[in-house]
Parts: C-alpha cells; structure tokens; sequence
C-alpha cells in the first residue's frame, strides 16, 4: 500500500506522456478520410485537353489507378510535379488528373509549362467532385483498385518516401 | 422609490426596443432580413468545422471551401434534407473532425466519459483516504495536560497568567 504512494503517480504521469507524446507528434492537419476502404465517388467529367469528351469513374473499372487532385493557383503542387512527371515516365501505374476549382485555360498553360503527367485530367470547376471526394487542401491524391474501392489518400503534395514506400507496393499489390 | 420606477421603466423601453428589432412578419422574415431558412443555416454551419482553417467554424471563416460547403449545405438544406442529413453528408466526406462536437461512439467514450470517470475515481480515493485517515487518528491530547488546563481555566477567569 506505500509503494501505492509513488507507483501511482508514475503510472499517470508515464500514461500522460504516452498520450501526449503520440498526441503531439501527429499532424492536425491530415484528417484520416472517411473514404478509404469505400467505393470511390462516382463522376462523369469533361476532360481538360478534349472537352467534349468525359471520363466516368466506370470507365476506369478494372484498373488500378491514381486520382491526383491539382490546380494551376496551387503552389505546392509545383513541389509534387516533378515527381508525377517521374512517375508518368516509368509507366507504372496511370495518372488521372482532377484540375480542382480552376479555369480549363489557365490549367492547359500550366500543364504545357510543367509538363503534363496525367493519362487525363477531367475540369471540376466548381469544386463539387472535390467536395464528393472530401478534398480540403491541394494536392491531393488517391488510390483506387480494379474494383474502384479508395485504397489510400495522400494529403498535401506526395514525397519520393511515400511513393516508394507505401504507394508503390500498395499499386503493385493491387495489380495482380 | 423613484430609482426603482426609473429601473423599471429602462427594461420596459428595453424589452421594447428588441421585440421592435427582430419581429416576425407573417413570410416568415425578420425585420434584420434573415429568413427562417438563414437561420437554420446559421445554427448548422456554427456546428460544423471548416477543414482548411480548422478551429473555425463554417459559419465563420472566409476560406474558398468554407464558401463552396456554405453552397452546398444550402442546396441540401434547400432540397428538404434534415440538419441530420446534411451532418450525414458531411460526415460521409470528410469524417467527424467536420463536427465540432464529436458522436458519442465507443472510440469516444474515454472523451465523454472520461472526464466523470476520473472525478469519480478521484472521490473514491479522496473518500478512501479520509476514512482511513480518520481510523488512524486516536485521541492523544485526552487529560494528560492538566498544568495546561489549569492556566487556561485561571486565564478565562480573568486571573493573571502567572505561568508566563
């Protein structure tokens, strides 16, 4: 009952600190999406390049593909591009591009400037598929499997650690 | 007397001046221009967090997505979805963190509970070491000070203290 006297207090400051070592060490700003492990949103959009034509979440159906949320305001998605542009060039996995709350004109130029990536980029002017999918800050971007389920969201712009590390095996793991 | 008719009177000229502010006309408007609607909206977006500035509320903050929300919360409000619904919805895209008051669910009973459980074990323990506490203490002082009794009998007699 004495060692109660010491031992206590040990035991809650020790469990204070646990908490509040994972607690403070986590980033408030990457908020775990509700999506993953669902059906990603369905959209029918028209395509930046060919504007008469859309792209439908149906028709990607069968494939394992990425959804990368940019726009041509967006300045850290000028950190994340080189890296697309990589990624596009290894032929790996197809890139679709969703130009979020931007004018059809000002993202062609950019794309023209930096290099386009995407297999397609579709125009969500008003942000409503950006909304669909819980998009709050760009970049971002997902994942989705051959059966259109979302498998990962990557929040702010991807980094060569979280291509290597998780999104890449994730694709390989989801293509066989 | 007359304070009090002056005190009475303010709060009439008061309680007056706010019915004159926001009386309901009969389309359902208040005289400050917001509709019954506005006013749900409002209630709603002060309940529901804004993701880009995110201790603000949707209500209040500026951001292009708190606008695009404030849309599209409307037109759901607009086409007869309930506050519920529209928390649904919300809930469904980006999570919980949208809500400014966290669902009671089991991944958040240590949040709701937590508080109580810690007040009560916190009772239990105060209660428990009181008691023991109070087992521990015997008497000591009973009548073994009779020199000291003695001088504080003669002093509330009013008898000098000889002893000092």
């Amino acid at each position: 009952m004495k060692s109660l006297r010491w031992s206590l207090p040990l035991a809650i400051f020790v469990i204070l600190v646990a908490f509040l070592w994972v607690g403070l060490s986590r980033d408030p700003r990457e908020v775990p999406s509700p999506l993953l492990g669902k059906p990603a949103p369905a959209f029918a959009l028209a395509k930046l390049h060919v504007p008469s034509e859309t792209l439908a979440t149906a028709d990607l159906k069968g494939t394992v593909w990425l959804l990368n949320v940019w726009a041509s305001w967006c300045v850290s998605c000028r950190v994340e591009h080189p890296l697309l542009v990589e990624l596009a060039k290894a032929n790996i996995v197809p890139v679709y591009g969703l130009d979020y709350k931007d004018e059809p004109d000002a993202g062609r130029a950019w794309l023209a400037q930096h290099g386009d990536p995407y297999t397609a980029s579709i125009v969500d002017r008003d942000g409503r598929v950006g909304i669909d999918y819980g998009v709050y800050g760009v970049p971002e971007t997902f994942l989705i499997d051959k059966a259109g389920v979302v498998r990962y969201k990557q929040i702010g712009p991807l980094t060569p650690e979280a291509l290597k590390q998780k999104i890449l095996p994730l694709v390989r793991e989801l293509q066989k | 007397m007359i304070a009090r008719a002056a005190i009475a009177a303010l709060l009439l000229a008061c309680a007056a001046a706010t019915s004159a502010v926001d009386p309901v006309s009969p389309n359902g408007e208040t005289a400050a221009g917001m509709s019954a609607l506005d006013l749900r909206l409002k209630r709603l977006e002060a309940e529901l967090r804004c993701l880009v500035c995110q201790n603000q509320t949707l209500a209040d903050s500026n951001a292009d997505l708190a606008d695009d929300l404030r849309r599209e919360v409307r037109s759901l409000a607009l086409a007869g979805k309930s506050d519920d619904d529209i928390k649904a919805y919300l809930v469904a895209r980006y999570g919980d963190f949208v809500l400014y008051k966290p669902p009671v669910k089991p991944i958040t009973w240590m949040l709701w509970f937590g508080p109580f459980a810690l007040l009560a074990g916190g009772g239990a323990l105060w209660w428990v070491v009181l008691r023991r506490r109070a087992r521990s203490i015997t008497p000591t002082a009973t009548k073994a000070d009779t020199a000291g009794e003695l001088r504080a009998r003669k002093l509330l007699n009013g008898e000098d203290d000889v002893a000092a």
